[in-house]
């Protein structure tokens, strides 16, 4: 891939130019830096409706840079076939490449072993696993599920189903106006029956980033397992499985630069060597008999049938990228745009923003008086502006903040903040068009 | 610019900021509540029948400008109309904003309906301009569950 050089162009840098300082010059570089990595997404070349397009619809997926494509292609034109079961060529080949993803995702993780990295299709799937696989051995009658106010609905429904099988209950950490966790009511749910906490790590609707790891240290201490919703974190910041000491960790490629259909579950060796298959098949056995059946070794015990080869190798592709561009500037110049974009907007008579955490990911959600968000999207869409409305898969937020649903606009790094400059001109439009 | 001020054309804003029959109605013959659960627009119409002839019809709830301005309109177009004049103008309705209507007589025939001729270059808002007319359609029918446009 190309580097990231770091090349100064001044003119259309950001705000921090205006102050004096090396730390600030040095901040300006890496900025200018990460406003290259533009170049590396050709689908943000392209025009919506005649007009260039804006995409700021990064939370529901994200673009992909062209190494990953050019990966996954090279992928079937050279190497395709199946993996783990041929002794030719093109088997190893392909299996090496795929299981040489796994071995990125435990660095990118920071997991102690590659036996961790479970391939799931994407979040929801991984989350899936957990409730079905952890939860129907651990969750009895009485017992209790803990999850957020702000969770994903993938994030709910599996829990709400475990629960309802069981005969167990499920519980909301309550969050206060802003869209941050009340701790002081987490720690009240804490209790001898809570089996599990499912949490997510960022939210997607607000863009509220949870302070997981004083949750999981909470959680331990009553002796309670963790699982975090990775799916908004994993594209935005430094993730250290060990360091949050989280015992489950779920994200999809697809919101991480990578392509959709597949994603990672991460999970301690200690539950998942306790826990039985999600499902059955090829390549999770051992051993088959009409009599018996010996289930393979971690991870492939959790990896029925013939997985995502492709979307798998366009992953490992995607997390080259990110280990090769600068997460920790890309996070800076993100809350950059986002903190930007916050002040531009409060120009908009009328406008609300939804989720006002102080620790928060580069997501704005917001409503405005008298007009319904679907109609600010369609506007938005005629300028060639992407934003998502809706309830963001995430209808208790919405109950929550008394809204029926919100427009929002999540940004990547390859943003920039004459995109923010245009979507502010829509959004007046909006304005003029429905009065 | 201009498919955009189709679509929000003056009856349209005008029926969204003042929807006509927008009220609960205490003595309706029949009700029922219709939503679409991606944008979680969500209404009730109410209907009130004398015989074959829609006596008086109302609705309440909340949503975005085509499906509030579709209500209104409908509601007050269908008020003194008999079952089948409603069919006509159903299916006149879904001709139009699925961009099948083309005749003038046909387009002649819509009255006020005319005005959402624009949704038809918005496929992702058919749903919204049609929402009100298929709940009205299951009120009708007498369906008494909820319905979707999912
Ligand atoms: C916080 C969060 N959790 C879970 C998901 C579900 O991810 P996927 O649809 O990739 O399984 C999403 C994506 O919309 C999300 O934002």
């Amino acid at each position: 891939m190309h580097t990231t050089t770091v090349h100064s162009n001044k003119a259309d840098a950001p705000n921090v130019a205006n102050q004096p300082g090396q730390a600030n010059q040095d901040l300006l570089e890496r900025f200018e830096a990460v406003r290259l990595c533009r170049h590396h997404f050709p689908l943000l070349r392209r025009r919506v409706n005649g007009k260039p397009l804006v995409y700021f619809d990064n939370a529901a997926t994200s673009q992909k840079p062209q190494v990953v494509i050019d990966a996954t292609i090279r992928y079937y034109e050279e190497e395709n076939s199946n993996i783990h079961r041929g002794v030719h060529y093109l088997s190893e080949r392909a299996t090496q490449a795929y299981e040489g993803v796994r071995v990125k995702v435990q660095h990118l993780l920071n997991a102690a072993h590659q036996r961790e990295i479970i391939f799931v299709r994407g979040t929801t799937e991984g989350i899936n696993l957990v409730a079905y696989s952890y939860g129907r051995t651990c969750v009895g009658a009485g017992d209790e599920v803990l999850i957020s106010a702000m969770e994903h609905h993938s994030n709910i429904v599996p829990w709400q189903i475990l629960c309802e099988e069981k005969g167990a209950n499920l519980r909301v950490i309550p969050i206060n106006d802003r869209g941050e966790i009340e701790l002081a009511e987490y720690e009240k749910l804490l209790t001898p029956r809570t089996k599990i906490v499912a949490l997510t790590h960022v939210s997607n609707a607000l863009g509220t980033i949870n302070p997981v790891k004083t949750m999981v240290a909470m959680a331990h201490a009553h002796g309670i397992p963790v699982l975090l919703d990775g799916a908004q974190a994993v594209p935005h910041m430094k993730v250290d499985v060990r360091d949050l000491d989280c015992d489950f960790y779920v994200f999809s490629a697809h919101k991480a630069f990578g392509p959709t259909g597949v994603g990672v579950l991460y999970g301690v060796t200690k539950l998942l060597d306790a826990m039985p298959p999600y499902q059955s098949g090829g390549d999770m056995i051992k051993s088959v008999t009409f009599e018996k059946t010996v289930y393979n070794d971690l991870p492939y015990k959790f990896e029925a049938g013939t997985p995502n080869i492709g979307g798998g190798i366009g992953m490992g592709a995607a997390i080259d990228y990110i280990n090769e561009i600068d997460l920790a500037s890309l996070a800076e110049f993100e809350h950059e745009l986002l903190d930007y974009a916050t002040k531009r907007v409060a120009e908009i008579p009328g406008l609300r923003i939804i989720g006002t955490a102080r620790e928060k990911a580069a997501v704005l959600s917001f409503v405005i008086d008298g007009i319904h968000p679907h109609d600010i999207g369609t506007i938005l869409d005629d300028e060639g502006i992407a934003i998502r409305t809706g309830h963001h898969c995430a209808q208790p937020v919405m109950q929550r903040f008394g809204v029926p649903a919100t427009a929002r606009a999540s940004f990547a790094f390859y943003n920039t903040k004459e995109e923010i400059d245009v979507f502010l001109a829509a959004l007046h439009r909006v304005r003029e068009v429905l009065g | 610019m201009s498919a955009l001020r189709d679509l929000y054309q003056q009856v349209i804003l005008d029926h969204n900021r003042n929807p006509k029959n927008f009220r609960v109605m205490q003595n309706a013959t029949g009700s029922i509540e219709g939503y679409n659960p991606l944008c979680g627009d969500h209404y009730t119409i109410y209907v009130r029948m004398d015989g074959d002839v829609i006596a008086d019809i109302s609705f309440t709830g909340a949503g975005c400008a085509i499906s509030k301005a579709s209500a209104s309109v409908m509601s007050s177009m269908l008020k003194g109309k008999t079952l089948g004049d409603a069919e006509g103008m159903f299916r006149d309705f879904r001709g139009l904003v699925t961009g099948a209507l083309a005749s003038e007589e046909e387009m002649e025939r819509l009255g006020k309906l005319a005005a959402f001729a624009g949704v038809s270059e918005f496929p992702a808002r058919v749903k919204c301009a049609s929402l009100p007319w298929h709940t009205l359609h299951a009120a009708l029918d007498g369906t008494s569950h909820a319905i979707s446009t999912e």
